[in-house]
Parts: structure tokens; C-alpha cells; sequence
């Protein structure tokens, strides 16, 4: 009788490793796929650069992968998008569960020991969110005494603790939703993250006419293509990324998803971004 | 690995568990005590207290406590203006001490019933046949029995507590383990795998001596029937 169980319990554990094993290479899609389609990871919360409604994904990070599959050879339906958080996005591709990610993935050395990077394909800043009639919150410095808002664990969050937490009082939320909510009930005077992600909290339309950005960046955040460790596709991605620019396709894909919201990047930094070493 | 324990230093991990000891600690009296006061009520002879007791029960056991977190943030403290300390951090921490007991006192509450059920109805009876009234009787008869029966479930519920103390991060403690273990993720992911070890061996340390007491005080002190 006790062999059995333990027999038993075997066979069940094996059983549940097969399942699962089973669904992870459903998901990645690399598995079977082949070269049929692609895999790209994005966020699906943040309105304007990765969000998802039903299967539709939206925003600007979504529209530069398409732009860049479709060099690459993958038309829109060879493409299967999934959610990379913040926390899993070297995981992801390091498994080889994704192809590719665009999800504000800023390129830093740290991150360089587990993936590499194309790109980048945007430089966005930190910056403030503040209520639409706000006057005297103009740039970090002038943050002493006030509420301020971002997400637990973020580069955002930490930046201002190091540098300027002194007079600040610092509310940590698990999502930008959360900190939105606050500041439109008026509990907090400003959010802060990059400046293009704030863009697209704002022009959602519950925020809109309710929020502006500051338009004051104090940090660069170079939005890469993250691609698994020693990817041979960066060339290809960076000339990809060249195109789009020079076609427009960029510009225009900026506008639609910033729109409403008087929302411009910073010029210096995009005209056009320049590009790191793809060997490093 | 050397490096890898100057970022363990540099994060502060230990600090970490620190809070989420402080967390667990305030926690585990409150909700003692409250789970006590409930568990009164829902033995109590008056049949509105007892629905009173279950109410509270069904409503904070069957409410993730994620939620009742975002709440004390987004609720108590942002539009109520419940504040429990001037220092705009420690607020939180006393809000999230709050949410968390709320929560778990439900739990500690049928842990202590549980224990009651262990108590031969007898006991309640010669209670009473001495001429103690309800309140007597619960005090120096019933529930001294029914805590050492308890032992066992109180404990499965301090251990639950002690792992819940991470849902704080919801509740801005940016100082406790899950947050940290979340910026040293977003800004050492070369070393990914050996933060998530340090942290879920953190959590094994500091849990596996709860249940390893609990189960040996638990037969300590289970009345012999």
C-alpha cells in the first residue's frame, strides 16, 4: 500500500512537470514555431507604449516592433506579443521564451551581462506628472515638502530617493494606475517615471485635460531592443530602426500615441537617437 | 560571490527582513488580540454578537489582502486622511501593521474556535453549575483550554502572517523584503537567480523555527483527555 502512494504521488508529479512543461513551449513559441513566427515581448499596462485590450496591442513600443519585424521578415500575424514585466524581461530572454523585447527596456551595463541590446530606438527622461492647473512643481527641485508618487523598485523611484528624497515624501505603489489614482483624488502632487510613459498615462482618456507633463527631464533612459545574449540580429534591427526614422513611420507613430497631451521629446537626444555599439 | 555580498550590503537585505519581522511582530499581537475578541463573540451566547463575529469573519477572510493594502493606501489614508504617525513613511508601516491585522485577526479568530471545539462541553457546564456567568467562565475555564489546542493552527496562521508582511510593498514599505528584492532585480539582474535564493532562504530560515516550535509546543501542551 505505501508503495503505491508513493508510486502514485511520481507518476502525479511527473504528470504535472509534463503539463507544464507542455505550456512553456506553447508560450515561447520558439520551441515548434521555428522560423514561422516571432516572439516579442512588451508591457501590456502602460497606455501609449505597450497595452494591451483583448489581443489588440497598442502603442508606440508596439509599433516600432512591427515596423522592425516587418524588416526582418515577419509579417503582423507571424507575430506572437507577450507580457514582459519589468522583473522577468532578462529571464524571458535568457529561457529564450521571447525573440525580442520592447517594453522601456533601458540599456544598461548590468542588464549587458545577461542580454544584449539594439537601439536604442528611443532616449526618454525621467520627468514629473503633475495635476493640469499646477504651477509651482517645475522640475525636481522644486519637490521639497511635496507627495510624490512612482513604482516600488523602479530606476524612478530609486533616482529620487538618492538624490533628492530629502524634503520629498516618497509613496511607493505597486503600478502607475495606483499613483494616478492618487494624484487625480489629489493625495499626491506629482508622479514621476519617464517622461513618454507619463505621456501615455495622461492622454488615456480618464486622465485627459486632468494631468500634464512638466517637460523637465532630469535622467536619460535609452530605450533598447533587448535581444538574448550575443544575438547576431542587431545590425539588422538598428538599420530596421533607420528606416522607420527616415520613412516617418516613427515620428508619426510618437504622435499618435502621445496625442492630446503637449507632450514633446527631447530633441537633442532624437533627432535621431544615436545608436550604440552593436558588439558590445 | 564576494561581489555579490557587497550588494547584498549595499541593498541591505538584512534590514529587509528586519522590517518584515517588525511587520510580522506588531501584526501577530494585534491580531491576537483581536482574533481573541472575535472569537468571544462567535461563542458568545447572544445571537448578535455571534452574527457580528461571523460577519467580520466571512467578510476579511474572503478579501485578498492585497486589496485591503491598496485600500489602507488609496482609502484610509488618501481620501479619509487616517494618519497614524507624522512621519510620512512610518504612516505606512502603521497602516499596513492595521491591514495586516484586520486580515489575519478572521484567521486567528477560527484558529482560537477550533481550539474551543477541542473543550469537552462538560467544561462549559460545570462552569456554569458553579454559578459562573459567560464572560467568567470563557476566561478561566474555556479559553485557557482552548489556546493549548490552538497551538497548532495559531502557529499556521503566524506563518502565514510572516510571509504575508512582503504584501506591504502595496502599501508603500519600500524598506521590506519585496521590495528590495524588486530594485535589485530592476538594477543587478546579472545576479537575478542568487537574489531570488537569498530571498526565499531568508524566508525558510525564518519561518521553518515557527513551525518547528509550534508543533512541539502544540504537543507539549495539548490537554490529555
Amino acid at each position: 500500500m505505501r508503495r503505491t502512494r508513493t508510486t502514485g504521488a511520481i507518476a502525479l508529479a511527473a504528470t504535472a512537470a509534463l503539463t507544464l512543461a507542455a505550456c512553456s513551449s506553447d508560450d515561447g513559441g520558439s520551441g515548434d514555431g521555428g522560423d514561422e513566427g516571432i516572439t516579442i515581448g512588451i508591457k501590456f499596462d502602460q497606455p501609449g507604449l505597450g497595452f494591451m485590450e483583448g489581443d489588440t496591442p497598442s502603442g508606440f513600443d508596439v509599433e516600432v516592433a512591427k515596423y522592425v519585424a516587418g524588416e526582418l521578415g515577419y509579417s503582423e500575424d507571424q507575430i506572437t506579443w507577450m507580457e514582459s514585466p519589468s522583473a522577468q524581461r532578462e529571464t524571458l530572454l535568457s529561457t529564450g521564451q521571447v525573440d525580442m523585447i520592447f517594453a522601456t527596456y533601458s540599456i544598461t551595463d548590468e542588464r549587458r551581462e545577461q542580454v544584449s541590446f539594439a537601439g536604442p530606438y528611443f532616449v526618454a527622461g525621467q520627468d514629473l506628472l503633475v495635476a493640469a492647473d499646477n504651477t509651482d512643481i517645475t522640475g525636481p527641485d522644486t519637490l521639497d515638502g511635496k507627495n510624490l508618487c512612482s513604482v516600488t523598485g523602479s530606476t524612478s523611484a530609486e533616482r529620487i530617493k538618492e538624490e533628492y528624497s530629502e524634503g520629498v515624501n516618497l509613496l511607493e505603489q505597486p503600478g502607475y494606475a495606483e499613483c494616478v489614482t492618487a494624484l487625480v483624488a489629489g493625495t499626491v502632487d506629482a508622479v514621476t517615471t519617464d517622461d513618454i510613459i507619463l505621456a501615455g498615462l495622461g492622454a488615456q482618456p480618464a486622465n485627459a485635460g486632468k494631468v500634464k507633463v512638466v517637460g523637465n527631464t532630469f535622467s536619460e533612459e535609452k530605450y533598447g531592443v533587448g535581444l538574448p545574449k550575443d544575438s547576431d540580429q542587431c545590425e539588422a534591427i538598428d538599420e530596421a530602426i533607420t528606416k522607420m526614422i527616415d520613412e516617418g513611420a516613427w515620428q508619426e507613430a510618437l504622435d499618435t500615441a502621445t496625442e492630446g497631451t503637449g507632450y514633446v521629446p527631447n530633441a537633442d537626444l532624437n533627432s535621431p537617437p544615436e545608436f550604440e555599439p552593436c558588439d558590445m | 560571490m564576494a561581489e555579490y555580498l557587497d550588494i547584498i550590503r549595499e541593498y541591505d537585505v538584512l534590514g529587509a527582513f528586519w522590517v518584515n519581522i517588525q511587520l510580522a511582530f506588531w501584526a501577530a499581537i494585534f491580531s491576537l488580540v483581536l482574533g481573541t475578541l472575535l472569537a468571544l463573540l462567535r461563542i458568545s451566547p447572544v445571537g448578535s454578537l455571534r452574527w457580528a463575529g461571523s460577519a467580520y469573519v466571512t467578510v476579511f477572510r474572503n478579501t485578498p489582502l492585497t486589496i485591503i493594502m491598496v485600500f489602507m493606501v488609496l482609502g484610509a489614508w488618501g481620501q479619509l486622511q487616517l494618519t497614524l504617525s507624522s512621519d510620512f513613511n512610518v504612516n505606512f508601516f502603521w497602516l499596513a501593521v492595521v491591514a495586516l491585522t484586520v486580515y489575519h485577526a478572521a484567521f486567528v479568530c477560527e484558529a482560537i474556535r477550533s481550539g474551543v471545539n477541542t473543550v469537552p462541553v462538560g467544561q462549559a457546564e460545570a462552569a456554569r453549575s458553579i454559578g459562573l456567568s459567560f464572560l467568567p467562565a470563557a476566561r478561566m475555564i474555556i479559553l485557557p483550554q482552548a489556546f493549548r489546542g490552538a497551538v497548532a493552527p495559531l502557529g499556521n496562521v503566524l506563518i502565514a502572517l510572516i510571509k504575508n508582511t512582503t504584501v506591504a510593498a502595496a502599501a508603500s514599505v519600500a524598506t521590506e523584503t519585496s521590495s528590495v528584492m524588486k530594485t535589485m532585480i530592476e538594477f543587478r539582474p546579472d545576479y537575478i537567480y542568487a537574489i531570488f535564493f537569498t530571498f526565499a532562504i531568508g524566508y525558510v530560515i525564518l519561518v521553518t523555527p515557527v513551525g518547528v516550535l509550534t508543533t512541539s509546543l502544540s504537543r507539549r501542551l495539548a490537554v490529555a483527555r
